[in-house]
């Protein structure tokens, strides 16, 4: 049976875990018709034309986990950011570990998809916002189909949540290849404040497959930072969809830092509904063997005067492929627009492939709008450079590929985070030598 | 200190230097000169192990090792530096953080620990105000937006830093103000001892007046063609570099 025709068949099972009556069992419905007719992106569709699932999809994945596994937090400290304090939200085989995770109703709600979807005391939240944006492609489909839990996050009007929260969601290999559907909510209400790290780690070398969405609305002048950490094992592909709706003076910014993995697709999307918006789309690749990053972003400014800010920058070595496909689109009402978009690449080995397409669509006519895309080798200039005050070779080429990234890190906010994910560089780049932080 | 021995290189299939001989020793400052093209700023790179450049014949020693076989961090950590005509932008590394890493790069060659934090940046102060740098700009990105001064001053900041044995300024009067002009030959002149030797390359006396040297040397056409004193670089810039030519021939 293809895993298309699994999913599709055992999405009855699914359903009668909950109440026909509860607004989930119709949506999920509506939702696994929608999947069924689509059936997985294939290249023939123009968003997918650079990235195949086809080697994915051939796994027999066990959709429903069956073995409960503990971990030690021993075992898996090394995956938080543990130099800070903060929030968590942790998952093992999709399942909630209260264990491991650390969640807080005092003022604001951070806590799991899975309550707030059954509990009456979140139906109103749950009504006006779920699955209100994630209407994108069949694999929002087929996450909604299969929603059950993730992480929800609640933030009321004029709260800020006071520490960052983690987002970790372990696979362990006991229930063999897997196939995990996470779904996130976010919502942060007029005047609040809330920053979240994303990460999804494997354990074992058994295959996962991970297709997460993630909703995020940020109401009137709300600040919402998050964080993606992509850094997983080889035997693990992530189809990752992010969909964010913005209002009035809202800042929202999403980084991702992809750094490890199998396949791993990001679909971005910025949705501006009000005036004086900015979006901030940054991301940083490196990768090699035969690791494939895709980053799929689109803004949408519908809005007049807000901005959009994306820079991304790629390191691609040995048989690694990277896709950059931007789209900026400016309504005809959005005037006074400034959306800015860049799209670097360093291709470390003649095998080495990056397909970047930035696009830009424009209505309105008095908008500033900018987008560029360079595709290069390391600079042999600067190398010598280096060279000549004494830096190494090897370090004098790492030390340029950490300040091609560096404009990206720089607007990370948290420090904690800033170091890891320096160390993270430094690490998959090689060497080790005395970097800012 | 530096010997040049009929040295021959060039890029490709052209010859740009055609025999160079030059002897440097601890404590002297010589300044090359010559017109544009004549293989200055090539002899500078060459000493410096600049890839792209081809020795076909001849020899570099460095206090009696060649330097010829080295790769340019090697040659840097024997003690060689250069300051450059036109300082490599590099955005996203910091001026400290470029120093630092390459001072400790160096001891780390020598099998010497990092420098302690303290010490280093004691060490960047006391530098940066020898070379009247604003604090600030240590923590701007290397090159990144300076002027032609700042870039020079920079260059000049990191010669402090590391104490060559050895220091070539390619062109460092290019692009400076009479001011920019002062404080870097006030640096260089600060720095000079009897241990090490200073290569002043350039096309105009003018820095000549602040950085005096021993030795004058005019490169045409890839050779040396007249050595002297530092009058012969008075002579130049009074009557320029054509009656020359034609007196060698060149």
């Amino acid at each position: 049976m293809s895993l298309k025709d699994k999913l599709v068949s055992n999405h009855i099972v699914l359903q009668e875990s909950i109440d026909a009556d509860s607004p989930i069992y119709g949506i999920r419905n509506e939702a696994i018709k929608t999947f069924e007719a689509e059936g997985f992106p294939t290249k023939k569709l123009e968003n997918w034309k650079y990235t195949s699932l086809n080697s994915i999809l051939k796994e027999d994945y066990n959709i429903f986990p069956s073995k409960e596994a503990a971990l030690d937090f021993k075992d898996v400290k090394q995956y938080f950011l543990n130099d800070l304090d903060t929030y968590k939200i942790v998952f093992v085989d999709g399942v909630y570990s209260s264990y491991l995770s650390e969640t807080t109703h005092d003022g604001i709600d951070v806590c799991t998809m899975g309550a707030a979807l059954t509990k009456p005391k979140y139906k109103q939240v749950i009504d006006v916002y779920f699955n209100k944006i994630a209407k994108g492609e069949s694999m929002d489909a087929l996450n909604t189909a299969y929603a059950k839990d993730g992480a929800y996050i609640y933030i009321p009007k004029g709260k800020v949540a006071q520490k960052p929260i983690q987002i970790v969601h372990f696979s362990t290999g006991a229930n063999d290849a897997m196939m995990l559907q996470p779904r996130n909510l976010i919502v942060a209400e007029e005047n609040s404040e809330v920053q979240i790290i994303e990460r999804h780690q494997s354990l074992s070398d058994k295959k996962v497959l991970t297709n997460v969405v993630t909703e995020i609305f940020a109401d009137k002048r709300a600040l919402v930072d998050y964080y993606k950490i992509q850094n997983d094992k080889l035997d693990a592909s992530l189809i990752d969809t992010t969909e964010i709706e913005q209002h009035k003076e809202s800042i929202v910014s999403v980084h991702t830092f992809s750094l490890g993995g199998n396949i791993t697709r990001n679909n971005l999307n910025f949705y501006q509904k009000g005036e004086y918006m900015d979006s901030i789309l940054k991301g940083v690749t490196i990768i090699e063997g035969k690791q494939h990053v895709d980053h799929n972003t689109l803004v949408h400014h519908i809005t007049p005067n807000c901005e959009s800010h994306q820079d991304y920058k790629g390191i691609f070595a040995e048989k690694s492929t990277g896709v950059f496909n931007g789209k900026v689109v400016v309504e005809k009402e959005a005037q006074k627009t400034n959306a800015y978009q860049s799209n670097n690449n360093i291709l470390l080995d003649d095998t080495a492939t990056i397909n970047s397409k930035p696009q830009l669509e424009i209505f309105a006519d008095d908008v500033r709008c900018s987008h560029g895309c360079t595709i290069g080798q390391l600079d042999e200039s600067a190398l010598f450079y280096l060279q000549s005050r004494g830096i190494g070779e090897k370090e004098g080429r790492a030390l340029l590929m950490y300040a091609f990234a560096n404009t990206v890190l720089s607007s990370v906010k948290i420090p904690q985070l800033k170091t890891r994910i320096t160390k993270l560089i430094a690490k998959k780049i090689g060497v080790n030598i005395g970097f800012d932080q | 200190m530096l010997s040049v021995k009929n040295l021959h290189a060039g890029i490709e299939e052209k010859d740009i230097l055609k025999g160079i001989n030059l002897e440097m020793k601890a404590g002297e400052v010589h300044a090359i000169m010559g017109p544009n093209g004549s293989g200055k700023s090539t002899l500078a790179s060459v000493i410096a192990g600049k890839e792209e450049y081809e020795v076909s014949n001849g020899d570099i020693d460095l206090n009696g090792e060649s330097l010829l076989e080295m790769d340019p961090e090697e040659r840097a950590h024997e003690g060689v530096f250069l300051s450059f005509q036109y300082p490599v932008e590099i955005p996203g590394v910091s001026v400290t953080n470029f120093i630092k890493t390459a001072i400790n790069e160096t001891r780390k060659a020598k099998g010497l620990e990092d420098m302690p934090a303290s010490e280093m940046l004691k060490k960047i102060k006391e530098k940066a105000e020898l070379l009247e740098m604003d604090r600030k700009f240590l923590s701007r990105s290397l090159n990144v937006g300076f002027s032609g001064g700042e870039k020079k001053r920079n260059e000049i900041f990191q010669m402090a830093m590391l104490e060559p044995k050895l220091a070539i300024l390619d062109e460092t009067d290019s692009g400076l103000d009479i001011d920019a002009l002062r404080i870097v030959a006030n640096g260089v002149n600060k720095l000079k001892s009897e241990d090490n030797a200073v290569l002043v390359i350039t096309h105009y006396q003018r820095l000549l007046d602040y950085i005096v040297p021993d030795f004058v040397h005019v490169l045409m056409n890839g050779k040396i063609v007249r050595s002297g004193g530092k009058e012969l670089a008075l002579e130049l810039e009074e009557k320029g570099y054509d009656w020359l030519k034609e007196e060698v021939g060149a």
